[in-house]
């Protein structure tokens, strides 16, 4: 494991017993777990490569309890990690040995439907998953749609600023997100936005989305529904290689096409996937695509023609397109489950996340085939190819001696490489400690610092999270410094008006 | 007034530095189409970035445009549309509001007032299409945030702090956005004569359709005349379809049929519907060279079903004329140039229903005497005044336009 977390302080260690003594005075019950085993459970999230157990465990259930958590552990300066459903898959949730691990699982009621607006306000702890099935009834869902999305909440969603497979057409969650309610480290409580659009100030809800849980713990979320299209179907479509897939997404987006969903799996995955859940993919192609059309009918024929023609017009060995609801949920299983279905060819494997141009994708999947080779481990590659997200699976096994370190240096390079083509770290998993050192691969010292002022304005002791997101954390003192000299005017200044 | 006109990004960075050292003022402008809308604060010299200026990356099929910061607007929405594409958050212009020609405004203003249009119901502001930014902050620093790719999470996004911070915290130097394909065609459903509560109702219910609407006004008779006079004499309230032709059709048939109950709609094809949304998205039934120009101009986004009910309150207290965008949750006021523009009234509702109001266009005087943009309260007052301090400690950067003190 090459992520070390800040050494914890010996003096909080000690004082564990008076520590868990104040929380429980805030939360009555078994809302304070201080158990090795009561606590085992929050040990790790979907990063399960790391390990820890927290101080203590507690489950607030108000919002007068999240602030007067926060507000104790300000006063006595205890690190805070917040919690929604442990899904998060670069750590963002791992417990600090020295920090009280503030679970928001409680949290977990629909608080007002509203279809007049168009917007649920739920609590941080609802699933992703729920918010949909709540309005269902009246024929509506809550777009984003991570694949945990059965486990993961609103919260954890928010933090992450999760996106799903239909984030291409529909927007990631910060674009689905128009108010909440969060308690800062000092228990002060804001209101961000509400049931309207944008905000009569700075865009505060906009930097909380896929902020990880270091600026503040949001104990209320409002967000859109959109009604349910009229209809959605797929098109399935093999190709000879990963080339002929990418100029395929290239002209499908080029021909002003838009899709609820567009995917690419390799050669890898196709046959692990297949394998498990028997969707029946083509075995003997290289890359498969799966492009959804959703909306009215007379426009998803219309479009799913094009698209066709187009796939076809790029070589594709094999096409369908599914004929009922059922088809169309077969083509998905396979991709949905290619998390599970590579977990079953291998012990272990790491998911990478990160971003690329879309044109760069050849190039990247080549470059991966290298080095996979140089680190002696295997990668199945499943691809948000509308939007250019990567999800390298690197395969590995953690009980041989050296291959996680290996498989996270592969990992590395893999992300290094997608900075390098004009991409990003992380498209949709968050940087948490798994991409935490990778971070001045993409920033500079100057990018960081400014990142880390806006945390001092919502957490000046950084306490919220630390050792997470910044390889870094620099004290708000010196980042607020400021040296100036004064000057001449430093260019001629030239009358315009 | 001293005018600084950098010719690069490194000659913004030392126009700031010597602010921040001399103890100066700036005023940031592009162009300056928006120079009016802010409280009227006390600078000592005018940044002006419309020398930064050129597309530097355009890839229609990657849906990418990056621009210097002060390339104007039109220039950019004329190349996406020789490519079949467009900044889909309709970027409205302020300009025919605030008495400057259409068409002059530059990206980075867009932006930094997180502009947007009637499809924002839709596919969001500004704020939801800034993919990645160059900037120089208070402190002299140039930082970048966000990249050239739609999925990011790398770090805090700050696009989204930049969007709608009206030049208070950085100056954008360079910036990177996603275009979109520009829809095949459009039309626009109509109902007529219908009062504000009940066009509310056919909003949500257009709304709530699955018939994908792209826009939804409602514009009382007075009002819908200045646009089109066949439109003239009775409210009017209009759904925009975009897409492709044989979807358009379907879509338009299907949302007659719903709104049944409200009446009998008529439909606008695309040549009469675009310049309509057109005059919707930039407000122009109030321009400063039209009827009510004289009138002080208000911006309020309210909760869409309390839309007709704030404009039922304000309308009692003053005299003012009114257009609803955003399914009724966008509200322009134009009040009669009384003492306080409609200040107490506009402000008092907004508290009871909801939502921000910004004094678009008003006498100096009046910008001078109550608050422009929505008043910070309770914890959000030092929240936002941290953040400020961030990153404009010294208070160099458009002091004083949202707040006085930030
Ligand atoms: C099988 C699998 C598939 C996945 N598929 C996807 C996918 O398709 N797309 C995608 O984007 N992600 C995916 N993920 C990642 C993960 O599910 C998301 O990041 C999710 O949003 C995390 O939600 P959670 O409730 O589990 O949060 P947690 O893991 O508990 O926490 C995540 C972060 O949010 C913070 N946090 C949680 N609640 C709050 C709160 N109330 N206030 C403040 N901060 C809070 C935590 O501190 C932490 O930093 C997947 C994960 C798995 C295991």
């Amino acid at each position: 494991m090459s992520v070390r977390m800040p050494e914890p302080d010996q003096a909080l260690l000690a004082r564990r017993d008076e520590i868990v003594r104040a929380l429980r005075a805030i939360v009555p019950g078994e809302g304070v777990i201080a158990t090795e085993r009561g606590m085992r459970p929050y040990e790790t999230d979907g990063l399960t490569a790391y390990r820890q157990l927290p101080l203590a465990v507690v489950l607030p259930e108000t919002t007068a309890q999240v602030a007067a958590i926060l507000r104790y552990c300000y006063a006595e300066t205890i690190p805070v990690v917040p919690r929604g459903a442990g899904t998060s898959l670069s750590g963002g949730a791992l417990p600090l040995a020295d920090g009280v691990l503030l679970g928001m699982a409680k949290f977990n009621r629909i608080r007002d439907i509203d279809f007049a607006n168009r917007v649920a306000v739920v609590e941080p702890g609802v699933t992703n998953l729920a918010v949909s099935k709540a309005v269902e009834h009246a024929g509506f869902y809550y777009a984003p749609d991570p694949s945990s999305q059965i486990a993961c909440t609103i919260g954890g969603n928010v933090a992450e600023n999760s996106g799903g497979v239909h984030c291409l057409k529909y927007g990631m969650t910060s674009n689905n997100v128009l108010g909440c309610e969060m308690v800062l480290m000092t228990g002060e409580v804001v209101r961000l936005g509400g049931k309207h659009l944008d905000a009569g100030g700075y865009d505060l809800i906009g930097v909380v989305g896929g902020s990880e849980g270091l600026l503040g713990v949001v104990t209320e979320v409002t967000v859109r529904i959109l009604k349910k299209p009229e209809t959605a179907r797929a098109v399935l479509v093999g190709f000879p290689s990963s080339e002929d897939a990418g100029a395929c997404v290239a002209r499908i987006i080029g021909a002003g096409i838009i899709p609820a969903g567009m995917e690419m799996m390799d050669r890898p995955a196709i046959h692990a996937t297949e394998a498990f859940v028997h969707a029946d993919y083509p075995l003997d192609v290289e890359a498969l695509l799966i492009v959804e059309l959703d909306g009215p009918q007379a426009e998803v024929d219309h479009l799913i023609a094009t698209v066709s023609e187009i796939a076809r017009g790029c070589g594709a060995m094999n096409l369908r397109v599914s004929t009922s609801e059922a088809e169309r949920l077969l083509f998905w299983a396979g991709r949905k489950a290619a998390f599970p279905a590579v977990g079953r060819i291998s012990p272990d494997y790491l998911c990478m996340d990160g971003t690329i141009p879309r044109a760069k994708l050849p190039l990247v999947l080549a470059r991966m085939k290298d080095m996979s080779a140089k680190y002696g481990l295997r990668v199945a590659n499943v691809f948000h190819a509308g939007d250019g997200n990567l999800h390298p699976l690197i395969l590995y096994d953690a009980n041989e001696p050296g291959e996680l370190a290996r498989a996270e240096a592969f990992g590395a390079d893999i992300l290094k490489l997608c900075v390098e083509v004009g991409g990003v770290l992380t498209g949709e998993h968050g940087v948490g400690i798994e991409k935490r050192d990778l971070m001045p691969v993409m920033f500079s010292e100057v990018d960081l610092a400014h990142q880390q002022r806006l945390k001092c304005a919502f957490d000046d002791k950084g306490l919220l999270n630390p050792g997470k997101v910044f390889p870094v954390l620099n004290r708000c003192a010196e980042l607020g410094r400021m040296h100036v000299s004064g000057g001449n005017l430093p260019f001629p200044d030239i009358p315009r008006f | 007034m001293t005018v600084l006109s950098p010719r690069n990004p490194d000659e913004v960075e030392q126009a700031v530095l010597w602010a921040a050292g001399a103890g100066k003022a700036l005023e940031v402008i592009g162009r300056g189409t928006k120079r009016s809308l802010g409280r009227p604060a006390q600078w000592d010299a005018t940044l002006d970035l419309s020398a930064l200026t050129g597309v530097t990356l355009y890839e229609p099929d990657e849906l990418v445009l990056s621009a210097k910061a002060g390339t104007p607007l039109a220039e950019i929405e004329a190349l996406c549309a020789a490519n079949g594409q467009e900044l889909a958050f309709e970027p409205m212009d302020y300009g025919p509001l605030l008495g400057v020609a259409a068409g002059r405004g530059t990206i980075g203003g867009a932006l930094a007032v997180n502009a947007s249009g009637p499809r924002r119901i839709k596919a969001g502001a500004a704020r939801d299409h800034l993919l990645g930014l160059t900037a120089v902050s208070g402190r002299g620093e140039t930082f970048k945030t966000g990249g050239r790719v739609v999925k990011n999470v790398t770090g805090y996004d700050l696009c989204k702090l930049m969007a709608g911070s009206w030049g208070t915290l950085a100056a954008m130097t360079e910036v990177t956005v996603k275009t979109l394909p520009r829809a095949e065609t459009e039309a626009s459903v109509v109902l007529a004569g219908l009062a504000a509560t009940v066009a509310g109702d056919a909003m949500a219910a257009a709304m709530g359709s699955a018939y994908d609407v792209s826009g939804a006004a409602h514009l009382p008779g007075s009002v819908a005349g200045r646009i089109s006079a066949d439109l003239g004499g009775r409210s009017v309230t209009v759904l925009r379809l975009e897409g492709v032709g044989p979807s358009v059709v379907h879509r338009r048939d299907g949302l007659c049929a719903l709104l049944r109950p409200f009446g009998t709609a008529s439909v606008i094809e695309e040549s009469l519907s675009r310049p309509l949304w057109r005059a919707v998205r930039d407000s122009l039934p109030f321009a400063a060279g039209g009827p009510s120009g004289e009138r002080v101009l208000w911006r309020l986004s309210t909760a869409p079903s309390g839309g007709a009910g704030l404009v039922e309150r304000i309308g009692r207290a003053v005299d003012a004329e009114f257009m609803q965008d955003w399914a009724g949750g966008l509200v322009w006021v134009a009040v009669a140039p009384t003492q306080d523009g409609g200040t107490a009234a506009v402000r008092a509702t907004i508290a009871a229903c909801g939502g921000h109001a910004t004094l678009v266009r008003a006498p100096a005087a009046l910008r001078a005497a109550v608050a422009v943009f929505e008043p910070q309260t309770g914890n959000l007052t030092a929240l936002t005044k941290r953040i400020k301090d961030g990153f404009d400690p010294k208070g160099v950067l458009n002091p004083g336009r949202m707040w006085a003190g930030i």
